[in-house]
């Protein structure tokens, strides 16, 4: 992400005073170069305030939340601002609530589990799509970017009577885990993206040398677009953290099959205002995502651009 | 020409079931988990069906009556409108704005586009909650602060003239993702135009209205119809601020008369789960899903018409 380049605006472009400057004599010209100096502090200074104020908005809810969580229970039905005393036991209360580690738990199974079959399954799929010509090939890809744009609400009647009733698997994981592995419309259409910007020289010279589709797929297509697969786990794992639906759905018989997601708001009914605590339990569902995204920025970012830029 | 007409076909036989083997994952998970269900929720539209009697026939009965006598259905369209019109309006216009900002800024820029992102990482659940408390008129810092320099403070997600604009406030904040692909957009302009017309003398207003926008139409245009698409399916933000706002015991099997306060949060997807797992009335709620259907397809229709790019092949 090389950006600073681009600066439609910026002093040092060439520009209307420096050229004047170097036409006119030497004291016009110190005159002119010291307006457009003064003119680049002046803007240097309007972007970052604005930059500044622009970065509370988005930072403030983290800290208010953050100080919210250490406070006493009396403290956080008041509207002071900063803790006193802190109260750091209340990650420990929240941890330890019946519960709280059993969705943990699943969590971790419904996000790490959903990921792997995700990109196992879509991968062949997106493969097929960006690197085999074949009849109809448009017309899966449309149905796929349709499947994508889709509420899940519009096919959960059917598929909740189909587990719930025919296979009497609600209250369980199962319903959300199998259908990833089926491939997932976004995960394909991602990985389709990056596909595309593999050369075909390098599946051509596999194929020449006697490499079977599969072995091409996993030999060399794979190393080459690791940062893409990154990308596809990320999104994937961060949706299954955050899906509230599903869970909502499914799980909702059996509290020992809730996730974080679904399982946050019934905490905060156990703890009717105590908002400290609520505050406490939000920041630990937070967290691991906060802490995924530091460790796999770049590919992230990566695909967040390739989803809506490049076509 | 004969005498390699059955090594080809051959070849081509091999070809086809290569692709059918590829695809396979989608095309049983299509079929499966998007056909069937699809074709089954047509079926039950029309049907009277609770769960524990048989399905039976009731003809347009339920079509009817999501239309005409089902209370939160209207409410909840009109809701859908205004955060179409509202809050995509103000996403994109942030996440613009935000992500012109970026490009400009020199110090601390890997800062500042961190802290820009984050908030659309965070689990919306959790968002959802903290903003509920940081809106909450009585103990929340926002209107606290407000006080504080003078703004009497709204009643946000408790009153039905704010929980809306609450809700909004809460999609603004997470527009990291907008941020980067707009960010991206805006550093594909080429470099010469702008040259070209500060040499013409064009400000910085001209600069922006006969450069920057022509040359990121199409991303916003993206941006636009993506963002109507995810407002359609807006679902657990609107439902959480409702229930916690309302001070409902979490899941506790409390029946919850969603849209608190007064329907204002009400949006489609939540009539799904409404009139299907409170209400046992599976039909209606098929009504209200191919409904919801119908309005996404139209709009992907329309996303696609303007962007065949999602299609391009380039081999």
């Amino acid at each position: 992400m090389t950006h600073a380049t681009l600066d439609p605006g910026a002093p040092d472009l060439p520009g209307a005073p420096s050229r004047t400057a170097s036409r006119t004599g030497t004291a016009a010209g110190t005159r002119a170069r010291r307006a457009a100096r003064r003119r680049a502090a002046l803007e240097w200074t309007a972007v970052h305030s604005l930059g500044i104020a622009a970065a509370a908005f988005f930072v403030l809810p983290f800290v208010f939340v953050l100080l919210t969580a250490v406070m006493s229970d009396q403290q956080a039905l008041t509207r002071s601002l900063w803790p006193h005393p802190f109260v750091w036991s209340n990650f420990r209360t929240v941890w330890d609530t019946p519960g709280f580690l059993t969705w943990w738990r699943n969590t971790l199974v419904y996000s790490v589990v959903g990921t792997v079959l995700t990109v196992v399954s879509s991968l062949p799929v997106a493969y097929a799509l960006a690197k085999f010509r074949f009849r109809g090939r448009n017309t899966v890809m449309v149905l796929v970017i349709s499947t994508m744009m889709l509420p899940p609400q519009v096919v959960i009647i059917p598929m909740y009577l189909f587990w719930a009733k025919q296979l009497h698997l609600d209250g369980t994981l199962w319903p959300l885990l199998v259908p990833l592995a089926f491939g997932d419309a976004f995960s394909i259409f991602l990985l389709r993206q990056f596909l595309l910007t593999v050369p075909r020289e390098y599946t051509e010279a596999a194929r020449v040398d006697g490499c079977g589709e599969l072995r091409t797929l996993l030999r060399v297509v794979v190393p080459m677009i690791r940062p893409a697969i990154a990308a596809v786990a990320l999104f994937q794992f961060f949706a299954c953290w955050n899906d509230y639906f599903g869970p909502q759905i499914y799980t909702s018989s059996n509290p020992a099959a809730w996730t974080l997601s679904y399982g946050l708001e019934s905490f905060k009914g156990a703890h009717h205002t105590n908002w400290n605590l609520t505050m406490a339990a939000t920041v630990l569902v937070m967290a691991p995502v906060i802490m995924v995204f530091f460790f796999a920025q770049k590919a992230f970012i990566e695909g967040v651009t390739l989803t809506g830029v490049k076509g | 020409m004969t005498a390699v007409h059955p090594a080809l076909r051959a070849r081509r036989r091999r070809a086809a079931l290569r692709n059918l083997a590829f695809l396979s994952p989608w095309i049983i998970g299509f079929s499966v988990f998007f056909c069937y269900p699809l074709l089954s929720t047509v079926y039950f539209s029309f049907m009277h069906y609770d769960g524990f009697n048989a399905p039976v026939w009731s003809g347009g009965r339920n079509w009817s009556y999501v239309f005409t006598e089902y209370p939160l259905f209207w409410p909840a369209l009109r809701n859908t409108l205004w955060l179409v019109v509202v809050m995509v309006t103000l996403r994109v216009v942030f996440g613009l704005g935000v992500g012109l900002l970026v490009t400009r800024i020199r110090t601390g820029a890997g800062f500042f586009r961190t802290a820009f992102y984050l908030p659309y990482l965070a689990p919306p659940v959790a968002a959802t909650m903290a903003f509920v408390f940081l809106l909450n008129p009585a103990t929340g810092p926002v209107n606290h602060v407000l006080g504080g320099i003078g703004i009497p403070g709204a009643g946000w997600f408790t009153d039905p003239h704010w929980s809306k604009p609450a809700l909004t406030v809460l999609a603004v904040w997470g527009i990291g993702d907008l941020m980067v692909i707009f960010m991206a957009a805006l550093l594909d302009v080429p470099r010469e135009q702008y040259e070209a017309a500060e040499l013409d003398g064009a400000g910085a207003v001209q600069r922006f209205r006969h450069i920057t926008l022509p040359n990121i139409r199409p991303i916003v245009m993206f941006a636009v119809v993506t963002g109507v698409i995810q407002t359609m399916q807006y679902y657990t933000q609107p439902l959480v601020a409702g229930k916690v706002a309302s001070g409902i015991i979490g899941n506790s099997g409390q029946q919850f008369e969603p849209g608190y306060p007064d329907r204002s949060t009400l949006t489609l997807p939540q009539l799904v789960y409404n009139l299907g797992f409170q209400r046992f009335d599976y039909g209606s709620a098929c009504v209200v899903a191919l409904v919801l259907f119908v309005l996404a397809m139209a709009f992907t229709a329309l996303l696609m018409r303007r962007r065949n790019g999602f299609l391009s092949a380039e081999d």
